[in-house]
Formats: C-alpha cells, structure tokens, sequence
C-alpha cells in the first residue's frame, strides 16, 4: 500500500493542491459564447455606397446595419432598437463579410444569414419579397403588399420597410413610392437612397421624371409585354418600340400582356 | 440552497434571460475541466465555449420540466469532458500534450492569498505548475477521472456517469492516478508518515 495515502478526507493535500487548479475563464471564452448563442452582439464597419458602414452580427447572422459615420450613433442606435450588449470587434468575419459585398454587387444567390428574431412574420414576408427585387430595379410599395398577398397593406409595408434592421443586405432602397417618387429610406433619407440607386445603375432622376410625365409602365411594340420601367426586359426595348403607359388597364387595353419577372400588374390597381 | 437549483428553474422559464447567469456559474469550471485535461489555453477557451453553445442548443430542445430537473453541474461538465476526450483522440497523433508554461504568459495565474510574500507566491505557481504537469502526464483514462472528480470536485457516481464507466473503474482509475500524481510529485521523498513522525520525534 502507498504509505503516503492519507485516506479520502478533505485534508489530503493532493486532494486540496488538485481543488486549487481551478482558473476563471478567460473572457472571451464566455463573450464569445454568447454572442455564439445569440444574446450578444459583435459590430465593425464595412465599405458602401453610403461610406463606411456599420454590421452588427451573432451566432445565427447579420441582425443590424446602420450608418456609423459619428463616434457611438451606431451604437446608441443599436442600444436602443436591439438592447443586446455589443461589442467593436476588429473585422466582420471572412465569410460575412463576403457574402454581404456580393449581396451588395447584385448576387442574389449568396446566402447572408440574418438574426430576425422578434419580427413579425408580416415584416419579415415583406423583407424577403425585397430581396427578390434585382440589383438596378425598383418596385412600388404596393407591389410587394400584392406579391405576398395583402394587397390593401401598402402603409403597413412601407412601415415594415422602415423598420428593416439589415439595409442593403435586405435592399429596401429599392422599393419606391406607387406614384414613381423615390420614397423615404431609413439609412440616410431620400439623398441616401438616390446615391444607392445610382450606385447600382439606375439613374433615380430619369424614373421620378419618367413618372412624373406619366411613364408608369412600359411596353414593346414588337413583343407585346408591359413592364415596370425599371425592369431589365423594359431597358431593352429600343426607343422607336418603347409604348408608354400610365396605367397598366391601359396597357390590357391595348392587347399588352405583363412581363413574367416584374409582374406589373402586382399592385397596379393600387396605383392607379 | 445549491443556486444550480434555482438556475435551472429560470432556465425552464426564460432561456435566453438565464442564460447569461449560467456562462457566469460555470465557464470557469469548464474551462479548467479542459484546460487541465489537454494543457493548451488555446484549446481549453474552444472547448469550453463550445461546450456552452452546445448546452444552450441542448436547453433550447428540451421541455421545461426536464430543464427544471437538470443537475446542471454534472450535466455541463459531460459536455466539457466530451468535447475535450474528442479534441485530444484527434489531435493525439498530431500534437503531445504540453506543459501549462503559456498561462503565465497570458496572465492567467493562480489566486493569490492575502499577505503571500512574493517568494511564496513564486513557490506556489512553481508547485501548481508541477503538478499540472503531473496530471498531464497521466494516462486519458486516469486524467478525465481525476479531473473531474478531484479538480472539478464531481462525486464518483457523477464522475462515473460523466465519463460512461462503471463507478467502481472510476475508483479504481482515480485511486491509481492520484498514487501516480504522488509518486511523480515527490519521487525522493517517499516518507512514510509513521517514520516522518519518528524523525520529528
């Protein structure tokens, strides 16, 4: 037998010296772990249209995006719509950084997970329709109510386009109002949304006047399709083709039929 | 009371608003879990966040009353130990187990006592430090079961369970491994108590 062995008692100092072992954790191991888990929050800036760019992100995604342009308003911000402890980190990871540039060059196919936690299904129906709208094109409010099927909701999605906690990943700069005016945007107002547009290619001028002088849909003389006039099958039609409308009846009326992929007829009737 | 208790009933009520007080209780015991059973910092801090992001998973699946049963300390420390015997068979081709030398560097000493003379805090983390050592040196087998049953102070039935054993192979693996810590500690001065009495005498 060990003649050492003091038996199991607590005095063994073994026993004590093995017990004295325990460290604190280090802390990040327990930030880390909750910003994993999604109860914290890690931000850093990323390049944009608009400058440099605040992204907020946890373990399940990208849950804020919003100017950073003044020391603290990014996180004043946050604190106030979020409430979640946040913290600066150096970069945005690799991947989501990446995957947010290429949302922002017009690829749709990149998945950018996004922590929409607390929303309403309603918000979150409007900002998925959102992300369907292509790079360079725009839609009106009551499109996207018509698309996901509350037609009569068109205030409701403008308001759940105001509260859209990722901008630019979830690009509601490119919704605009029925009446073809450029509409109000929450990362900066009307000037921010006009610089993002033009960013993209659309020239935001030419389609408010456009609108203005009536042009509220487009057709081809020779195909017989009426578009949205930011569409890219309606930027294709040569100037002696282009039919303007103001109306989309009035485009039916004259024996158009609606382009399959921006669907004008989605909220016309509100329109009109 | 034990506070694990109360834990876990406001883990069954509020996930989420728990959770924080959970990380706070017992990252520091998950840490030390791993970073005594594979010796890197580095790979301790993984080990233990991953086993807290892997607890909340777990939490987020199960009902409200199994949550309010959880014996969390035990439970957590299945996790830790899991994800570290895990880690250490893949890498065990790859990297041997080293001594504990980077906590220094990063600052992670031991606790300091009141009015420790510096000479004596010196002692303290030189003998931590060997015997840190020690216990890497043991077999997987002998470590897991002294870690938790002697660093992480879990009862042998807890222990057996945590590590899927039988409780009389983990008496026996916990027995031979605090002679090995023993033995390796003081190879020279194996003083019979008895006889060290005598000498005193």
């Amino acid at each position: 037998m060990n003649p050492v062995q003091l038996g199991a008692g607590a005095a063994d100092p073994l026993e004590v010296a093995l017990r004295d072992l325990a460290l604190p954790a280090p802390a990040e191991v327990k930030a880390g772990a909750l910003v994993r888990v999604g109860l914290a929050d890690e931000w850093a800036e990323l390049p944009s249209p608009l400058g440099p760019i605040g992204v907020a992100w946890n373990g399940r995604g990208v849950s804020w995006i919003d100017r950073a342009d003044e020391p603290g308003a990014f996180e004043a911000r946050f604190a106030t719509r979020v409430g979640r402890p946040l913290t600066r980190a150096v970069a945005v990871p690799e991947r989501t950084a990446r995957a947010v540039a290429a949302r922002l060059a017009g690829d749709r196919r990149i998945r950018v997970p996004l922590d929409l936690r607390g929303r309403t299904p309603f918000e979150v129906a409007v900002w998925m329709k959102a992300l369907e709208i292509p790079r360079g094109e725009v839609r009106p409010y009551g499109w996207i109510a018509a698309e996901i099927g509350r037609p009569k909701a068109v205030r409701a999605v403008g308001t759940a386009l105001a509260h859209n906690p990722v901008p630019l990943v979830v690009p509601c700069h490119r919704v605009i109002r029925s009446d073809g005016s450029i509409g109000q945007y929450s990362l900066g107002g009307p000037a921010a949304k006009r610089t993002v547009l033009a960013a993209e290619g659309l020239d935001p001028e030419a389609l408010e006047a456009d609108a203005r002088a009536g042009l509220r849909f487009l057709g081809s003389a020779t195909t017989r399709i009426v578009c949205l006039p930011s569409c890219h099958n309606a930027r294709r039609i040569t100037s002696r083709h282009r039919r303007p409308f103001a109306a989309f009846s009035a485009a039916l009326a004259a024996g158009f039929r609606a382009c399959r992929e921006c669907r004008p007829a989605s909220g016309a009737m509100a329109a009109a | 009371m034990d506070p694990d208790v109360a834990l876990a009933a406001r883990l069954a009520t509020d996930l989420d608003r728990a959770f924080p007080a959970l990380v706070d209780a017992h990252a520091g015991r998950l840490y030390t879990i791993a970073l005594r059973f594979l010796g890197v910092p580095s790979d301790a801090e993984e080990v233990a966040q991953d086993a807290l992001v892997r607890a909340h998973r777990a939490l987020a699946d199960y009902d409200h009353d199994r949550i309010r049963v959880l014996r969390l300390r035990p439970w957590l420390a299945t996790i830790t130990i899991n994800l570290a015997r895990n880690r250490r068979r893949r890498q065990a081709d790859r990297r041997p187990a080293t001594s504990i030398e980077p906590l220094v560097a990063t600052g992670l000493e031991p606790r300091q006592a009141l009015g420790e003379s510096p000479p004596a805090i010196a002692e303290r983390r030189e003998e931590r430090r060997r015997l840190a050592d020690a216990l890497l040196a043991l077999p997987p087998t002998a470590r897991s079961a002294v870690v938790l049953r002697h660093v992480d102070g879990l009862s042998v039935a807890e222990t057996a369970a945590a590590l899927g054993r039988p409780e009389g192979t983990v008496k026996a693996q916990v027995h031979r491994g605090l002679a090995q810590l023993r033995r390796h500690l003081a190879p020279e001065t194996h003083i019979d108590p008895n006889s060290a009495k005598e000498l005193t005498a």
